[in-house]
């Protein structure tokens, strides 16, 4: 009788509730790592992430609106609302406490845009990261 | 909130580096895999930098 295979600890490794991983991981980046007791990678994905924010912001960087019309400005201006809604609180605090710039012509303020939509996407990476450590699919 | 002008390559640099630090986490499994990964993808990343960069300069001429 052939024997099974071992199963690997990624596997074997008890699957949890993965809402409160990844909403907590939206809301304050990194925090779902912590959650799972992965304080390393948290640590690293927060500095990341909140660095990229921050210089995003001091670069004058423009927070995108939802605006609809033809297909490039839609994906535009929703994508980027939705990359920067992706850096969870920094984004809500961001708006609350007036931070917001208005779009200013330059390649540092370009930059800076970019920043703070890198800085949500890099945010959904590490949620998607989380979730599946949170499910049982990776270790 | 203080203002910060970059150059462009500074500001990509610093885009490259965050962005590598990411993508090492997130992927492979050990640590010291994720570390390379994250160092290879730094490298890859100013080489389509300057690359790139490079290609424009000539392309403009």
């Amino acid at each position: 009788m052939p024997s099974t295979p071992a199963k690997s600890e990624a596997q074997s490794a008890p699957p949890r509730s993965w809402y409160p991983v990844v909403g907590l991981g939206w809301l304050i980046p990194g925090a779902g790592y912590f959650l799972l007791k992965r304080p390393g990678r948290g640590a690293l994905v927060l500095v990341s992430v909140l660095s990229m924010f921050l210089l995003g912001l001091m670069m004058r960087g423009v927070m995108f609106q939802p605006q609809t019309g033809d297909i490039l400005t839609t994906v535009i201006y929703v994508g980027g609302f939705i990359g920067d809604l992706a850096s969870g609180l920094l984004y809500l605090l961001t708006i609350w406490l007036g931070y917001a710039q208005p779009d200013v012509a330059g390649h540092v303020h370009d930059y800076g845009t970019k920043f703070l939509v890198a800085a949500g996407l890099l945010n959904i990476l590490g949620m998607v990261d989380a979730y599946e450590i949170a499910i049982g699919k990776k270790d | 909130m203080p203002k910060m002008n970059l150059t462009h390559f500074e500001a990509a640099i610093l885009f490259a580096l965050f962005s590598s630090v990411v993508l090492g986490v997130i992927t492979k499994r050990t640590d010291n895999e994720r570390l390379r990964y994250g160092l290879r993808c730094f490298v890859y990343f100013v080489a389509a930098l300057i690359g790139i960069g490079w290609l424009m300069h000539f392309g403009h001429g």
